[in-house]
């Protein structure tokens, strides 16, 4: 409804190589090519099939809860005073993240793979636990490797993944986070290729998990498209969506790509501010490179080593982030900012005590960032935020910011 | 011809097969990497895989990770690693080097930048291993412009149609992987070796080196006897990571287990 008519389509990305520009791609050691090219024939066939999709759709449906509501923070709006602000409460839907869309298809492709174990990486816990609970399901084997630092700060998680009978993976190597999880999980995969499949949780990765998280993940922006012609008879003016990985963001952004005049604003870590290197924000202070299977934007040295990261939110907390954002970046479709982990922490605060809502820390990024910027639009002007997760999983951290060390849960 | 072709070419004359024995660059540490790099050719080298540490060497065990990690202690770059080299041939002009490892410490560098300082230090190869064939394009092409061989890595996993693919694009040697797995972790089955050695070699008209797995003479000669290279990497970084304290050790101790492996390979 709101494309502007002069405006040119963007293209169909990926390519069959999984490029988005010079970005995306399969940069990986060849143990693993065969298995990504098995995955990338197997998703191409499926993703055609109606079977797959209906089976997929009744999952999202019946067992995670879709659709999820689209809700009008009234109360925060008059707090801020401007802009109206809408939430795409991903955090209602089973298992409290947005990362369950994105398992439910990996799970249905494994299925279907005929693979009998599966593996998968996890930062803040949520994909770790939203990747347990699709293999109770399926009666699969269930390993998650985690950094042992993240361990630590997101016990409930980890706990979580063990009732539902996973096996949790300390990671001890580098900076014992997300990025050196991500090694670890690639590694057991070579070493295991042939019976292991590897649900990966971001749009990040070697081609083609870019394209089919992004794909699963997509429901978030067509469900959101949907419901504003319903609920507001326009679409908003601006998307936003925290990134680490970016699938949350990406999901919502995708099937926005072509309504021209919808800003997609993205918001990354900034941890104790961007003037540093404490923070975890390669699309506004990074230099594209090559991590994980693809080149992107990275946090790294004049040398090219990656960097260590630091974000108040474990599933930010990552050097890279998936190809497509940094193509939309490249492109001018996407703007991409930071948020402190002050000014998260305040969102998080006050999105609980305003709206009973307690966000995920980062969910709470997006938060903050449209707060700040509701201030200066019209009443009449409307934002999205896509509010990703739920904050049970971080009463820890907040509790140990606010000088209470021993919460048990 | 370049040094590594005519390598093969005068190994092929006497039926004697290349050892190529793998260590990190700047591990334990920096000042520490050309001595060793003679001693490997002491101990009977053929061809040197000199490795650029990453910090996140996604392919690699335990072992190469904790060389990383050492050289990195110290900022080993890429940079120090093309000097280490140019250093290395003010007294060794013969024996061909191949750098290896991971290729954001290339593109941090620029390709152009790289290949021209590589070609200067008399560097002979480069084995990037998250560089497959489909990604390297205008790189691999920048690359050979500077007369640097670009090899490949070949795993069980690789179908049939993909080893002839890969022939096309790679000069000096392939490598084979010879387990699916990280550096370091598992004894190598030669009997496999075997039969994937001839599948490859009916596609691949260059000498196939084999790695991952070699860490005794034993297994080094069962390898020679059917490959036409033996790549030995965590066995010799093992060494390395006992005697980090004492360098000269360290490097007595790798040229023990590289002659070892020597030996028990011409004895055939």
């Amino acid at each position: 409804m709101s494309n502007a008519k002069d405006m040119q389509d963007f293209p169909v990305l990926p390519d069959a190589k999984g490029h988005f520009g010079i970005f995306g791609g399969r940069f990986v050691s060849e143990t693993l090519s065969a298995a990504l090219d098995e995955l990338d024939a197997l998703y191409t066939r499926l993703s055609q099939d109606p079977a797959f999709q209906k089976e997929f759709d009744e999952d999202l449906a019946h067992y995670v809860g879709r659709p999820s509501p689209l809700y009008f923070a009234e109360q925060l709006t008059k707090h801020c005073g401007g802009a109206k602000i809408y939430f795409k409460r991903e955090d209602l839907n089973h298992t409290g993240a947005h990362k369950i869309n994105n398992t439910i298809g990996q799970a249905l492709l494994a299925k279907y793979s005929g693979k009998k174990k599966i593996i998968a990486e996890t930062g803040a816990g949520q994909h770790g636990v939203a990747t347990a609970t699709v293999a109770a399901r399926l009666g699969m084997e269930c390993k998650v490797f985690m950094g042992a630092t993240d361990i630590e700060r997101q016990k409930l998680n980890v706990y979580r993944m063990r009732l539902l009978g996973a096996e949790v993976i300390s990671v001890e190597s580098g900076t014992k986070t997300l990025k050196d999880a991500m090694n670890d999980a690639m590694r057991h995969w070579v070493t295991h290729v042939d019976d292991t499949f590897y649900i990966l949780g971001t749009a990040a990765g070697p081609h083609p998990y870019p394209k089919l998280v992004r794909d699963f993940q997509s429901i978030i922006g067509r469900e959101t498209i949907r419901q504003c012609d319903e609920q507001l008879g326009r679409q908003p003016d601006a998307v936003l969506a925290c990134i680490g990985g970016g699938s949350n963001a990406i999901g919502m952004f995708y099937p926005y790509l072509n309504m021209h005049d919808v800003r997609m604003i993205g918001v990354e870590a900034g941890g104790l501010g961007l003037s540093g290197n404490d923070h975890a924000a390669p699309l506004c202070k990074g230099r594209p490179g090559v991590l994980h299977g693809n080149r992107t934007y990275l946090m790294e040295d004049d040398n090219g080593q990656i960097m260590g990261t630091h974000s108040v939110s474990a599933g930010l907390d990552y050097p890279g982030v998936g190809p497509e954002h940094s193509w939309l970046k490249d492109i001018g479709r996407a703007e991409y900012v930071a948020a402190t982990d002050d000014e998260a922490l305040d969102a998080f605060r006050a999105l609980t005590r305003i709206e009973g809502i307690m966000p995920a820390l980062e969910t709470s990024h997006a938060i903050a960032h449209a707060m700040k910027m509701a201030k200066d639009m019209r009443p009449d002007q409307v934002l999205v935020v896509n509010l990703s997760g739920r904050g049970d999983k971080d009463i820890h951290t907040v509790a140990s910011i606010d000088g209470l060390e021993n919460v048990d849960v | 011809m370049s040094r590594i072709a005519a390598l093969f070419s005068e190994l092929n004359k006497t039926g004697k097969k290349a050892l190529i024995p793998f260590v990190t660059a700047g591990d334990p540490h920096p000042s520490v990497t050309v001595d060793m790099m003679h001693g490997l050719v002491e101990a009977g080298a053929d061809i040197i895989e000199l490795g650029v540490p990453f910090s996140d060497p996604m392919a690699d065990g335990p072992t190469i990770q904790l060389a990383c990690e050492r050289a990195l202690m110290h900022n080993t770059s890429l940079r120090d690693v093309i000097s280490m080299v140019t250093e290395f041939r003010t007294k060794n002009a013969n024996t061909p080097v191949v750098l290896m490892g991971y290729l954001n410490p290339v593109e941090a560098m620029g390709y152009e930048t790289f290949a021209k300082a590589a070609q200067q230090a008399g560097i002979d190869g480069v084995l990037m291993v998250d560089m497959p064939p489909e990604e390297s394009g205008e790189n691999a092409k920048i690359f050979a412009d500077h007369g640097l061989d670009i090899i490949y890595l070949i795993a069980p996993t690789t179908t049939d149609a993909r080893i002839s693919e890969i022939a096309k694009y790679s000069t000096g040697y392939v490598y084979y992987v010879s387990i699916k797995g990280v550096t370091g972790t598992a004894a190598i089955d030669v009997d496999d070796v075997s039969k994937n050695l001839e599948r490859i070699r009916s596609r691949v008209s260059i000498p196939v080196g084999v790695g991952f797995g070699i860490n005794n003479g034993e297994a080094a000669a069962a390898v020679a006897s059917v490959a036409d290279g033996v790549i030995v990497g965590s066995a010799l970084v093992n060494k390395i990571a006992a005697n980090a304290a004492q360098p000269d050790v360290a490097i007595a101790e790798v040229k023990t287990v590289l002659s070892e492996m020597r030996t028990a390979m011409d004895k055939q």
